[in-house]
Parts: C-alpha cells; sequence; structure tokens
C-alpha cells in the first residue's frame, strides 16, 4: 500500500514539474480543450477508479478474514472498561474475573465482548487485532488470537480524561495445559 | 491577455471621476470610529473577518507550539494532563471553527462581489450580523481559556465524558454555546453568498459564464446549511442534558452516546470539504493565470465540486469504523470512502493538465500551490488508506491520524490561502509586493511542515496515541517526536513571517497597476483597491473571462457605460439578474449604514452565553430583544409607495426588488428553510436512531394522541396554509388584509395548543429519551409557530402602515413560505409524536 502511494505521489509531481520544464508549446489559445481526454477521462477518472477497486477489493478480503466466525475451539471472554482500568471475566456464568490482565489461549480463537461502565473507550491489543470501542450500553465482539504463548501489551484507544496515558493492560496467552490450570484455580 | 494601462483611463476623466465621486458619497461607511461598528460594506466586513480569523490562527498556533513543547521530551513535566487536554482540545476547536471557516468566508465577501460583478453582498446587514456574532462567541470562547474553564474533552466532545457526569464546570458548556453562536454566524453568511452568486451578478452572467471561485463557494455555502444543522441539534441535546438532565446520550434512561458521534459526524465530515472546496476554489482561480491560459474542463471541475459535495455527506461513517457498525455497514462507507479520491482526482489533473496546457510561471503564489500539491496529494493517499477498515483498526487515534489531518486541512487548506492571499494582495491593498519576505517564508514552512508531520505518521505507526499527555523515554518515540518539536517550530517562525510580510506590504509597498497577473475574471476591473461601490457601473459580459474578451473593459465601466451608471437616485443600487441565464431582471436597493446588526449580534451573543453563568432571566430578557431588534430591523426596510419601473441603463426599465414577488428577502427565507429543515430532519434522524440502536427502548408507554388534539392540529394546520394565502390575495387585491392574518393566527395557535398536549401528556422529559425527543418535537412546533404569528401580526401592521400594495407583494410571500414550512414540519413531527402510540 505504502509503494503504490509513493508511486502515485511520484507521478504526480513528475507531471507537474514537468509543466514549467516542457519546451513552451506555440500556439496558446486559452480555450483549447483537447486536452481533456487524457487529463480528464484517463487521469481524471480512470486512473483513480482502477486503482481504487483494487484497493477496496483489497481492504475487504483482508476484513472479511478479522471477522467473528463460527470455530469449534472458541473461547469467549468479556472486557469491561472503567475510568480508568479494565475488568476481564471468563468462564461459564462469567464466574472468574481479572483486574488489568486479561489472560486468554495461544494458539485459539478468542471473542472478546467489550463493554464499558461509564465513558467510551477502546479495547486495542496493536499485536493481535485492531482496536474497537467500549461503549455503555454496547457490547462490541473482538475476535483475537495469540499465535503463541507470552504477554502482550494492551491499552485504551479512546481520549478517556485524566487518566488516559495510563489506562493500560496485558494480554497473558497461556499454552494448553497453564489455560487449564487458569480456568479451574479460577473456578474454586 | 492585456493590462489595463492607468494612462488610458485618463482620457475621460470628467466623466468616470463626477461618477465616482456620487458613488462613493453614497456608498461610503463612516469614516469616524463608529464607522467599524455601523458599516456593511462587503470590503470593511470582509477585512474585519479576515484580520480576526488571522488572529484566531496565530492564538491556534500559539497552542500548537504548546502541544509541541510538551511532547517534544518524554514524561514532560511542562503541562500537567488537565492543561495538556484543554490545550489539545481548544487548538483543535480554534483551529477547525474559529480560524478555517471564517477566514474563507473573509475571503469570499472580499471577492466575490469583484468577481460576480456586482457591487456588495446581497445583504449586507445580515453580513455585519455574521462578523459580530462571531467575534462575541470566539472572544467568549477564548476568555473562558485563559480563564482556565476550557473544555478538555477533545474537540468532538464525545459524550458521556462531555456530559454532566464526567465534566462538570462550564468548560463542555462554552464550547457547545460557543461554538454554536459561531455556527448561527456561519449560516448567515452562507445564505448571503448563496442569494448573491444566485441573484447578483453581472449583467449576461450565466451560470456557465461564472467564475470557477463563485461555483466552489456556491457549494460550500449549501454544504454549510446542510451540514451545520445537524451539529447545532447535537450541541442542543448535550446542552440540555447537561442543564436539565434530558438522556439523550443517557443508556440508562433510553439515550445513546452513539447519537452524538453520529451527529457529529454528520457534520464533521462535511466539514473537511467545506474547509478543502474553497481552496480548490482559489486554486482553480490562480492556477490558470499563473499558465497563463484558461481552466481545462471548467464543466468537470464543477461536476467533480458538486459531486464531492454529495459524496461528502454519505461518508461520516468512516470515523467510526472502530464503533462496532456492522460489516455491511462497513463494506459501503469504506467504498464510499474510497469513491471521494475520484472527484479529487479530476480537479487534481485538470489543473495539471491546465499547467500543461499553457505556459506556466513560478510566482510566488504558484510557489504556494506547488506547495499544495506536494502536501495534498500525500494528505489523499494517507486518506485513501485510512478507508481501508483492517489499515484504519490499527492506526485510529494513534498520531498517524493527527498528522494525517493536518497534511489535508494545512496541505489542502492553508497553503492555498497563502497563495490566495499574496495573489489578491494587490486588488485588496492597491499595492505591489515589494520585499522578498513571502519566498523566504515559503521555504521555512513547507520543508518543515514536513519534517514535523512525517515524523508525526511514524509516531503514530509506531503505536503513539493521540491525546496522550507524555511518553516514556523507553516507548522508542523520542527522537521522532523531538524532531517534530523542532520543525514546527520553524513552521511557525514561517507563519508568522508570513503575517508580517503582508502587514508590511499593505501599508508601506509601493502602489502598483490593475491586474498585474493578467487575469481575465472581472474582480480586476474594478479600480484598485476596490472602492465601496466596487464597480461604477455593473459590467456586461460575454464569456467567462471578460477581460480578455475587452481589454479597455475596466475603462468602459469606470465611464459608467454598463447598467446603473448613474449616481443621481442617491441611494445604493445595484443589479439582480435571472439565475440561470444571467438576464437583468430587477434593481435591488441595499440599506445603508446601521448600528442595529451590531446591536442585534450583542444580544444574540447575551442569550448564548448567558446561560453559562445561570444567567437564564438575563438570557430570556436577551430573547426578547433578539425579536424586537429583529422587527425594528426589518421595519426600517421598504417603502410606502410604489415607485413603477426604474432605468437601469441601456434602455432597460426594470422593477424594484422590492416590487417584485421574489424579491432577495424570499431567497434567503428559503436557504434559512432549508438549514431549518434539515435541524428538523437531523431531530427526526435521532428520535429514529435511538428507537432502533438504543438500549432500553422502546419505552415503558406510549403517548396517546387525543382525539381533540389530532382534530385541532389538522384544523390549525389548514387555517395556517390558508391564511396567510388569501392574506396575499388580499394584499393584491386591495380587500382586507385583517381578516386572514387573524385566521392564520388562529391556525397557529390551534397547533401550537396541540403540541402542547404532547407536552403536557409527558411531563417528565428526565424519564426517559423517548420523553425528552416528545419535548423537542412539541417544541419544534412551538417555536414555528410562535414565528409565524409574530410575522403574521408583522405583515398585518407592515399593512397598516402603508408597506404593502399588489406591487410590493414580496414580504407576504416571504410570511406565506414560513407559514407553510411550519405547518409541514408540525405536521410530521405531531405524527411523529402520536403515530407510534396508534399503532402500539
Amino acid at each position: 500500500m505504502l509503494a503504490c502511494g509513493l508511486a502515485i505521489f511520484l507521478l504526480v509531481m513528475a507531471l507537474l514539474l514537468a509543466a514549467f520544464y516542457r519546451p513552451a508549446n506555440p500556439s496558446v489559445d486559452g480555450r483549447d480543450e483537447s486536452g481533456t481526454r487524457v487529463w480528464m477521462w484517463g487521469l481524471g477518472l480512470g486512473f483513480p477508479l482502477v486503482t481504487l477497486a483494487a484497493l477496496t477489493g483489497y481492504g475487504l478480503s483482508i476484513g472479511e478474514r478479522l471477522l467473528p466466525r463460527e470455530a469449534p475451539d472458541l473461547v469467549t471472554v468479556q472486557a469491561e472498561a472503567r475510568q480508568w482500568a479494565w475488568t476481564f471475566r471468563y468462564g461459564e456464568n462469567r464466574v472468574i474475573a481479572t483486574e488489568g490482565v486479561l489472560h486468554i489461549p495461544a494458539g485459539r480463537p478468542v471473542n472478546v465482548e467489550i463493554t464499558s461502565t461509564d465513558v467510551i473507550h477502546s479495547f486495542w491489543v496493536p499485536r493481535l487485532a485492531g482496536k474497537l470501542d467500549a461503549i455503555p450500553g454496547h457490547v462490541n465482539v473482538l475476535r483475537i488470537e495469540a499465535a503463541r504463548a507470552g504477554t502482550y501489551d494492551g491499552q485504551s484507544a479512546e481520549f478517556s480524561g485524566r487518566g488516559y496515558r495510563e489506562h493500560v493492560f496485558t494480554v497473558e496467552a497461556h499454552d494448553a495445559a497453564s489455560w487449564a490450570t487458569f480456568l479451574k484455580e479460577g473456578t474454586q | 491577455m492585456t493590462d489595463a494601462r492607468p494612462s488610458s483611463v485618463s482620457q475621460p476623466r470628467g466623466k468616470a471621476l463626477r461618477l465616482h465621486r456620487g458613488l462613493a458619497r453614497i456608498w461610503g461607511s463612516d469614516q469616524r470610529f463608529r464607522g467599524w461598528l455601523t458599516t456593511s460594506n462587503n470590503n470593511d466586513i470582509g477585512t474585519l473577518f479576515l484580520i480576526v480569523a488571522t488572529s484566531f490562527f496565530v492564538i491556534g498556533g500559539i497552542l500548537a507550539m504548546l502541544i509541541r513543547t510538551q511532547l517534544a521530551t518524554p514524561d514532560s513535566a511542562f503541562m500537567a494532563p488537565q492543561v495538556y487536554s484543554q490545550i489539545f482540545t481548544m487548538h483543535g476547536t480554534v483551529m477547525m471553527f474559529l480560524f478555517a471557516i471564517p477566514f474563507f468566508e473573509a475571503m469570499s465577501m472580499l471577492l466575490l462581489p469583484g468577481m460576480l460583478g456586482t457591487r456588495d453582498l446581497a445583504f449586507p446587514r445580515l453580513g455585519a450580523y455574521g462578523l459580530w456574532v462571531y467575534i462575541f462567541g470566539g472572544s467568549a470562547v477564548i476568555i473562558a481559556m485563559l480563564m482556565g474553564l476550557a473544555p478538555d474533552g477533545g474537540w468532538f466532545m464525545y459524550p458521556p465524558l462531555s456530559s454532566a457526569a464526567f465534566s462538570p464546570g462550564i468548560g463542555a458548556d462554552v464550547w457547545l454555546l460557543g461554538i454554536t453562536s459561531i455556527e448561527v454566524s456561519a449560516i448567515a453568511t452562507a445564505i448571503e453568498v448563496i442569494v448573491t452568486v444566485l441573484r447578483y451578478r453581472a449583467a449576461g452572467m450565466s451560470l456557465s459564464r461564472m467564475p470557477i471561485f463563485a461555483w466552489y463557494i456556491l457549494v460550500v455555502s449549501v454544504m454549510i446549511l446542510t451540514a451545520f444543522p445537524p451539529m447545532i441539534l447535537g450541541s442542543l441535546l448535550l446542552e440540555v442534558e447537561r442543564a436539565l438532565n434530558w438522556p439523550f446520550f443517557k443508556v440508562e434512561n433510553g439515550g445513546d452516546p452513539l447519537l452524538w458521534q453520529h451527529l457529529f459526524w454528520l457534520f464533521g465530515h462535511p466539514e473537511v470539504y467545506i474547509i478543502f472546496l474553497p481552496a480548490a476554489g482559489v486554486i482553480a482561480t490562480i492556477l490558470p493565470v499563473m499558465a497563463r491560459t484558461n481552466l481545462l474542463g471548467y464543466g468537470w471541475v464543477v461536476a467533480a465540486a458538486v459531486s464531492l459535495a454529495v459524496l461528502s455527506f454519505g461518508l461520516w461513517v468512516h470515523h467510526m469504523f472502530t464503533t462496532g457498525i456492522p460489516h455491511i455497514g462497513l463494506a459501503f462507507f469504506s467504498a464510499a470512502s474510497t469513491l471521494v479520491a475520484v472527484p479529487t482526482s479530476v480537479m487534481i489533473f485538470s489543473w495539471i493538465g491546465t499547467l500543461w496546457k499553457g505556459r506556466a510561471r513560478m510566482e510566488l503564489p504558484m510557489l504556494w500551490i506547488m506547495g499544495f500539491f506536494a502536501t495534498f496529494v500525500i494528505g489523499g493517499l494517507t486518506g485513501v488508506m485510512l478507508a481501508v477498515v483492517p489499515f484504519n483498526w490499527q492506526v485510529h487515534d494513534t498520531h498517524f491520524v493527527v498528522a494525517h489531518l493536518h497534511y489535508v486541512l494545512i496541505g489542502g487548506y492553508v497553503f492555498p490561502m497563502v497563495a490566495a492571499i499574496y495573489y489578491f494582495m494587490p486588488l485588496l491593498t492597491g499595492r505591489t509586493r515589494f520585499f522578498k519576505l513571502g519566498e523566504v517564508a515559503f521555504w521555512l514552512v513547507v520543508p518543515s511542515f514536513h519534517i514535523t508531520f512525517l515524523s508525526i505518521h511514524m509516531a503514530g505507526l509506531l503505536g503513539q496515541r493521540r491525546r496522550t499527555w507524555t511518553y516514556d523515554a523507553d516507548q522508542g518515540w523520542t527522537a521522532l517526536n523531538l524532531v517534530a518539536s523542532v520543525a514546527s517550530f520553524v513552521m511557525a517562525i514561517g507563519f508568522a513571517l508570513i503575517i508580517l510580510d503582508v502587514a508590511v506590504n499593505a501599508f508601506v509597498a509601493v502602489r502598483g497597476r490593475r491586474n498585474p497577473w493578467g487575469a481575465g475574471t472581472l474582480e480586476w476591473a474594478a479600480a484598485i483597491p476596490s472602492p465601496a461601490y466596487g464597480f461604477a457601473s455593473i459590467p456586461i459580459v460575454q464569456g467567462r473571462y471578460p477581460l480578455h474578451d475587452d481589454p479597455d473593459l475596466a475603462l468602459h465601466i469606470a465611464r459608467g457605460e454598463g447598467y446603473l451608471g448613474d449616481a443621481s437616485r442617491n441611494r445604493r443600487e445595484t443589479l439582480i439578474v435571472s439565475t440561470a441565464r444571467g438576464e437583468p431582471s430587477q434593481v435591488v436597493v441595499l440599506p445603508g449604514n446601521s448600528v442595529l446588526p451590531f446591536l442585534l449580534a450583542l444580544v444574540t451573543s447575551t442569550s448564548f452565553l448567558a446561560p453559562l453563568f445561570d444567567a437564564y432571566i438575563v438570557a430570556g430578557l436577551a430573547l426578547v430583544g433578539v425579536v424586537a431588534l429583529a422587527l425594528v430591523w426589518a421595519w426600517g426596510l421598504g417603502a410606502r409607495a410604489d415607485e413603477g419601473h426604474v432605468d437601469a441603463g441601456h434602455g432597460a426599465k426594470l422593477p424594484l426588488a422590492s416590487e417584485s414577488p421574489d424579491p432577495p428577502g424570499w431567497w434567503g427565507s428559503v436557504f434559512l428553510l432549508l438549514a431549518d429543515g434539515v435541524h428538523f430532519g437531523s431531530l427526526l434522524f435521532g428520535y429514529a436512531f435511538l428507537w432502533t440502536v438504543a438500549p432500553n427502548w422502546p419505552p415503558h408507554s406510549y403517548l396517546q394522541a387525543q382525539l381533540w388534539a389530532v382534530i385541532l392540529a389538522l384544523t390549525g394546520a389548514l387555517a395556517l396554509t390558508a391564511g396567510p394565502r388569501l392574506a396575499v390575495r388580499a394584499i393584491a387585491t386591495g380587500g382586507a388584509v385583517w381578516p386572514t392574518i387573524a385566521l392564520g393566527i388562529v391556525g397557529a395557535l390551534a397547533l401550537a395548543i396541540a403540541a402542547a398536549s404532547v407536552i403536557l401528556d409527558r411531563p417528565d422529559p428526565a424519564s426517559h429519551a423517548y420523553d425528552a425527543t416528545l419535548w423537542l418535537l412539541a417544541g419544534h412546533v412551538g417555536l414555528h409557530t410562535f414565528l409565524s404569528s409574530i410575522m403574521l401580526f408583522y405583515l398585518a401592521a407592515r399593512g397598516a402602515a402603508g408597506y404593502a400594495s399588489p406591487a410590493r407583494i414580496g414580504e407576504a410571500g416571504i410570511v406565506r413560505l414560513w407559514a407553510d414550512f411550519t405547518v409541514a414540519t408540525g405536521l410530521v413531527a405531531l405524527a411523529a409524536a402520536w403515530l407510534p402510540g396508534a399503532f402500539a
């Protein structure tokens, strides 16, 4: 995407500068509209339509893959934001709860049900997925998946007042064994 | 391409000079200091607008420098987080509302009459009113900031963070009321500009011969009328929630914070194009002159501007990609967001094609346009990246977005406006630039701009979130931020140089010759600097570039050889043409200097600002003052006797606008009602949105319509429709007017009572968003029936005082228009209130 952008930028600048270093056209008539076919139909209309169609298709297909989809080994957790902390709940009836640390199994798809109890926040773990807002009265579902076990940094990404900068959390991705332990210890 | 030589004007000096003296006396403003308060001349108002907007730009720039100082180093102790929140909120607010929009309004006020070949704008006093409302509202916002009472929730003020529970104090109220008053000013100016472009032009200037800048400003002004009302409604809802606890955004009581986001971005996205399109108009005006040719693809560019405007209203959701919009919605808005690149691309390539067609020269305005191209194309490309949803989910609310919007706004707006200032300076000041500070400033501003915001792009990609007041040294953003801060200070020095350069040149540079660039449009045919009356006679044009068609046009105009080249009637006259073809159709007499706009602005602003200090009685008195002064204002216009057709020159006998069925006031009302209708439509949208999306709906019970109220509403509507119609007929035939007025007023009263029944049945608007919405619907009916009644009374009084006649029927037509709007929206509002209960 960056390379394409750069190429378009260079093309436009080259065309622009060429206008100044071109030998002067001897028959200058302001009413001459013969350039319309190339400049308007070709570059003005055709060029962006083709590039944008490609880009939008690409974006939608990527977006499709990020959608929460049916999966047999799906895990669902709940993320509840407030000024300026995060509570995560797990298991049936959401009996297990943790503060500031989200525990997930590695290598399995996880649905995070995101909501807020006060103002609008946003759930964002840059290395796992894009962000999704936590809005009071609404539950937004974000699909994340950690390829391997480890710790990932997460943060709020919607301005929420004084403590916004410190409104962070971590994601702890467990391997199968330690995930089972986490669930077992939590229910006791 | 020919320059009008000053020497050639000297031969017929006698006639031209007499005409100049006569017109200068008629059109001149009071030369004493109080003249600044009473003037309504577009040159004066435009200049004041420009100076005030530039002052706000300086204030916003200082705030930006404070932000960059804070972010220059990690763990900075320069500002506390609470202060930093106020600073960045105010930076965005000042730049968007107090600088960007007023600045191009100032440019249009200064330039449009000249470009269109008319003597002033359509409603000079309305322009003055808009100026003063802007000054009062803007100053109040700045003063509040200096007192430490600024809003601190970010310039888009998302509730619940901006609700009373999380933002106590008056900071958010300052924002809501201050910004609303500025939007009132913008709407006033937009109406003035639309009517000017549609009706006040040179003879023979059909729509297709209009200068391209006028097209752009016409499109932008219509956008202002359709984009600002949702924001005004949003501000109203939030202010009412904060002050009276009506729960529009409170989830527990059936509100929804997402409603604010929809209303805000319904305004906020078109706003981006409202800011960009005037700059594009400036480029399309200047660039062909710099290339010594005509714009390539005029029709294409007009079509592109119109389609950009239309598309921009379909895009608001792309600011809300991370709020959990359904996937199909995302796909639609993502595609639509990328689609706006098409008309933009049409414009860009029309301009490059124009450069190729002609012989380009690199004067200072052109240099700034080159700066625009380099910057805006990058901004557009990062914008297309942002329209791609997966990418958006990663960089939303990081510094990447901050950098993107600065590329678009500074590159796409500020750089072209600097080009415009330098290009039009000879016209506005009558002087030729003489120091070379402008070139130095360019090479300070543009490179340092790119260093600043490329660094900020990078910091955003590395995860730096916007609106965080500082960062840690180990986050890896230290070097980027330091570079951005240093470069931003260089940029600030560059902007300071530009302001200094313009100020110095305006006062001490040498007198310049007319039309130094060899442009073909009419503004360069007036004397420079433009006299108060603009043109000594209204030009007659046969093409898009009249000065190229007739190099001696300036001379003909000065000699009074156009229309209305005669000062003997001793009043401010200008020409009204037919909208499409530009044929002379009316002569309009513009009002003279008056202190009324200033006073009305004062009471209007008081009514907006008094509630901040809980001075509700003062606010109420101010509202009474608004109505009273508006009536005094209107009463002072018009005539008590028919004058018949007047001689406009060239053998044309034209009716006066005040003796035409569609005077400018009628057109102005049509466009004001367009804005009003959009406002009402936004309210219905909010109602439907809450109903379908908000949690805790439906409400416990529905309003049950009373049969008597329904019958009353229908009869009232009938009477209010018939009354003004019969009044128009009575005035036209000389019949009795009073009974028809009484019929209309009784109808308005009946409608108002029907609306009151809604309120009486649901006495607690704080209990649920449903009830609060019903109160607003009823309030809409109440307000408009009140306005209609006042107008009907006024019409009767005017008739009694001799201000109406079969010829002078225009005012009655205006009243009929307002009554019809009241009936139509009133019935819809009551239906929206009653129908759910009838079907539940």
